[in-house]
């Protein structure tokens, strides 16, 4: 067992003995390789159900609901300032969440794996700061930092921001990456280059909305895709209604999008979402100098306006 | 029945020829993504026996399908009356489809043709269709298809089964259109004598590659009410976010919407793709909703696929062991977990 | 292969406002083609799916009665897109209908026995239709005795009142109109809910009386208590559902209680039927 896992558990356990939270939201192992289950322990032998490893993908403030009440939640950096986002929006209150935050080494994508591996992934398991990935025919080493989602090459904040308690000592932060290199690519585009990139990107959509469901920001009680009176987007495969979907969705996550990366690890299609997302932060970042969920005392970009606010870019 | 080899250097060749008489559907790459459909003229199906990543059910069911449509323009004499959109497809060959998916698409009459109605747009799409399948020889480690009623080598919704051999493929013909397809194609080589025992072998070699076993026998027995009021269900479904990621990959979900989109004076009614996940799925107007919370719901998809499909129609379970939606679960729930979990708890 | 999916085409002959608030009207329909006519053939209790070009679809229990030719009748709450756009439409408009969908009330097992009727609110309509059915001359001795419990909240949403006042008037149907509550000095039925009423006026249970309970959740959930208490069994309580449908055949996978799919093999179930599903509805 690794120390995150058996910290969690010992935190997770002493949490519900004392009686401090009724349920801890943590994740459990998967029972498929590169994979783990997002769980809830209630009671304190639950808790050696509770684990962690490079596959803890989804960002549990999705599961965070009010009615849960005092909870428990086992969180990384981005997960932390996510959960920053809620309180802020009012979303959850301050005092009935306990943050177990992780400092986060980054979780790996599985179709990167599967490539490095040239095969059906049987068993998988972490060593220091490789990855063995075993299939049929044989055992492979990866550099686990190969592996990596961009999201977590590109990381800027792998400590938790706002936490009850620490799983383990702050790990180091990386500096100097430039993390808009390819949203700068796309940004010089031709207006014609960028409308067939973005359709090529977008044509593997089946509409399934595992990024919305997976993103705890989208937590709207109608999502306007489902809304009927009016009807804003048609509901076929349409690359209109296709695009407005990701566009929209991306444009009500700005400024609040801590690039937790759960969207684009829960689609099923590899579709680019993070992209918009990106380039939403970017803008947030470039224009106001802003960035979503680092401190409790700043409003959300969408929430304030300053008379000195640029106005050659309404977003 | 006949067993026919193909050398890999003259399938392209074989191929081609058959186009005069089919339009061809397999496999393709579409940038990352593998997926099911009809080949351009100038196409090859990818032949690797690889999952692709959403069923091949589009074939016969596309995600987004015009049904019908209308013309709203005042003065139009056919102003506000639908005109089926209903086309008569032509033969196509399903090349390299799975042996398990090619059976969960033979389960879709059970839907799609109640005896009272029938559903044209898919059960002509279906008759067209000429199922080349290809055996699985490397079955991933989420197949389970031997644990619901097919496999890898499954002959029963086929009317060819590919073999691949290094260099050629054994081609067991099945049925009268399979013969149809082969002479088409001008593949007519009888393989030699020892073609069925190594077929077997491949068989027996593929089956026991498939290391899980799953039951569903008790699942069976007891009765809906049981299986639905067990208390297991806000464990099994906690994790689910309710995204269709699952429902949208499965082949032997079907369900579906039906919606009227306007464009420029006319109505377009759609069918497009569905799903039990969502809210909307079964909202009254009134805004009532007999499955409102996420714990409905994803018991209604187990619900439906190990239970009452099974007492409805009983031709076994509504699913095939694919293993997409464990493949492609965002939140790790693996199907084979609660087939145990609803077979052993009350 | 008849394509199950398409509208036959209808013109709309007259629209009524069917309650005081406006939120009902009552549509009447006739064929453009009077061999679709034929071809609808229909019992009271079975449904259609009304067709609004370039709306949708809306499945609405047919008010007609299977004896009233030349057209249909439907009476329909405004609440959703399609429902607002219909409302708005006006007599000479074409749309569509597609039915007769669903099975009716069971009419074989009924010949012969005495009929309750329970209904409430705007779900009155295919009680509309089975009451003006056994009414005709040529029906009315096929059946024993007729009770109709109606209630609606004030006077003015009940629907169909110039009927309920002359079936009032007759001796072979027994009406026991009710309302929440009312200030209308002039009102000289029942007050109260419906379940209550049904308690004091019901028919004495037997093996030869059913009873056909239409209307809102909540006038469900007290009224079918009520009928355990007076000794209804469960295969003699008759319901109709109104699960959310697209495809009215049983094909669109939304409707289902369990294995039952309520568009086709109901909307019409006993009580015992519905016991051994999941009662998602």
């Amino acid at each position: 067992m690794n120390r995150y896992t058996e910290t969690i558990q010992t935190l997770a356990a002493k949490l519900l003995e004392t009686g401090d939270v009724k349920t801890v939201l943590g994740f459990k192992r998967g029972t498929f390789p590169l994979t783990t289950e997002p769980f809830l322990a209630t009671t304190p032998a639950d808790t050696g159900e509770l684990y962690w490893d490079v596959n803890c993908r989804l960002n549990l403030a999705t599961y965070l609901k009010k009615e849960m009440g005092k909870v428990a939640v086992v969180a990384k950096g981005c997960d932390t300032r996510n959960i920053l986002v809620h309180i802020t929006e009012n979303r959850i209150k301050r005092e009935d969440v306990v943050i177990i935050g992780v400092p986060c080494t980054g979780m790996i994508e599985v179709k990167k794996a599967t490539e490095m591996a040239g095969g059906d992934i049987l068993y998988a398991t972490e060593q220091g700061e490789e990855m063995i990935l075993t299939t049929a025919g044989e055992e492979i080493r990866v550099p686990k930092a190969q592996l990596l989602r961009q999201n977590c090459a590109l990381c800027a904040h792998p400590n938790p921001v706002i936490y009850d308690m620490l799983v383990a000592d702050p790990v180091p932060v990386q500096t100097g990456m430039d993390r808009y290199a390819d949203i700068r690519e796309i940004d010089a585009k031709t207006s014609d280059a960028k409308w067939a990139f973005f359709d090529e990107a977008f044509s593997a959509c089946t509409r399934c909305y595992a990024c919305r469901n997976a993103c705890p920001l989208c937590y709207c009680p109608t999502c306007f895709v489902d809304e009927s009176r009016p009807q804003w987007v048609g509901k076929g495969t349409d690359p209109v209604d296709v695009r407005t979907y990701h566009m929209l969705r991306a444009i009500h996550c700005a400024g609040r999008c801590t690039e937790c990366g759960a969207c684009e690890s829960a689609c099923p299609m590899d579709v680019p979402v993070r992209l918009l997302t990106r380039k939403m932060e970017k803008t947030v970042g470039d224009r106001w100098g802003l960035e979503a969920g680092l401190t409790l005392d700043a409003r959300p970009a969408q929430d304030i306006f300053c008379l000195d606010d640029p106005e050659e870019f309404i977003l | 029945m006949t067993i026919l080899t193909i050398d890999r250097t003259s399938w392209n060749a074989g191929l081609d020829r058959a186009r005069g008489d089919y339009t061809l559907v397999g496999s393709a790459w579409d940038a990352d993504c593998l997926g099911f459909r009809e080949l351009a003229p100038d196409e090859y199906p990818n032949m690797e026996g690889l999952l692709t990543r959403l069923s091949p059910k589009g074939v016969v069911f596309p995600p987004s399908q015009i049904m019908m449509t209308c013309a709203l323009k005042p003065g139009d004499v056919k102003q506000n009356i639908y005109v089926s959109e209903e086309k008569l497809p032509s033969p196509r060959a399903v090349i390299g489809i799975r042996p398990c998916d090619a059976k969960a698409l033979s389960l879709m009459p059970l839907n799609f043709d109640t005896g009272e109605t029938k559903d044209p747009y898919v059960l002509n799409a279906w008759e067209s269709c000429t199922w080349i399948g290809l055996a699985v020889t490397e079955p991933l480690a989420s197949d389970f298809s031997t644990s619901c009623g097919t496999g890898p080598f499954d002959e029963s919704p086929l009317d060819v089964l590919l073999v691949d051999d290094g260099e050629r493929y054994l081609a067991k013909v099945i049925t009268d259109k399979g013969t149809a397809w082969a002479r088409s194609a001008g593949f007519e080589t009888e393989a030699e004598e020892g073609a069925e025992a190594l077929i077997k072998t491949k068989k027996e070699a593929a089956e026991r590659a498939i290391t899980s076993a799953i039951s569903f026998d008790r699942i069976k027995e007891k009765t809906v009410l049981e299986l639905y009021e067990a208390n297991h269900w806000q464990k099994t479904t906690f994790a689910c976010l309710n995204c269709g990621a699952c429902t949208f990959a499965c082949p032997t979900c079907w369900c579906f919407d039906i919606q009227d989109e306007v464009y420029e004076g006319k109505s377009y009614r759609m069918r497009n793709w569905d799903s039990c996940m969502t809210s909307l799925f079964t909202q009254h107007g009134s805004g009532h909703n007999p499955r409102e919370t996420p714990l409905q719901r994803t018991r209604q998809r187990f619900m439906h696929k190990l239970k009452y499909f099974q007492d409805k129609y009983e031709t076994g379970i509504m699913c095939v062991g694919c293993g997409r939606c464990i493949e492609q679960c965002p939140a790790g729930i693996d199907i084979r977990e609660v087939c145990k979990t609803m077979n052993s708890q009350a | 292969m008849q394509n199950p999916y398409v509208p036959y085409p209808v013109r709309i002959d007259a629209i009524d406002v069917a309650t005081e608030d406006k939120s009902l009207k009552t549509f009447r329909f006739s064929f453009l083609d009077p061999e679709d006519e034929k071809k609808f053939n229909y019992q009271a209790g079975q449904f259609a799916e009304l067709s609004v070009p370039g709306q949708g679809e809306i499945p609405i229990g047919i008010a007609s009665s299977p004896t009233e030719k030349g057209f249909l009748m439907f009476t329909v709450f405004k609440t959703g897109k399609v429902t607002n756009w219909l409302h708005e439409m006006q007599p000479g408009d074409i749309m569509g209908i597609r039915g007769p969908l669903g099975k009716g009330y069971p009419w074989d097992t009924l010949v012969g026995k005495n009929i309750l009727i329970v209904g409430g609110g705007f779900a009155f309509t295919t009680l509309r239709s089975s009451i003006k059915m056994i009414l005709e001359p040529e029906n009315r001795s096929k059946f024993g005795t007729l009770d109709v419990v109606y209630g609606a909240r004030t006077p003015g949403m009940l629907l169909y009142t110039d009927e309920l006042t002359a079936w009032e008037k007759r001796d072979d149907i027994h009406m026991h109109i009710t309302v929440d509550g009312t200030d209308d000095p002039a009102w000289n039925y029942h007050t109260g809910f419906v379940p209550a009423l049904t308690e004091k006026v019901a028919p004495a249970a037997s093996d030869d009386t059913y009873a056909i309970v239409c209307g809102p959740p909540v006038m469900i959930k007290f009224t079918l208590p009520v009928l355990e208490k007076l000794g209804y069994s469960h295969d003699h309580i008759i319901m109709s559902l109104e699960n959310r449908m697209k495809c009215g055949i049983g094909m669109c996978g939304r409707c289902n209680i369990g294995t039952e799919r309520v568009c086709m093999d109901g909307p019409v179930f006993t009580l015992a039927e519905i016991n051994l599903t999941p009662s998602e509805f």
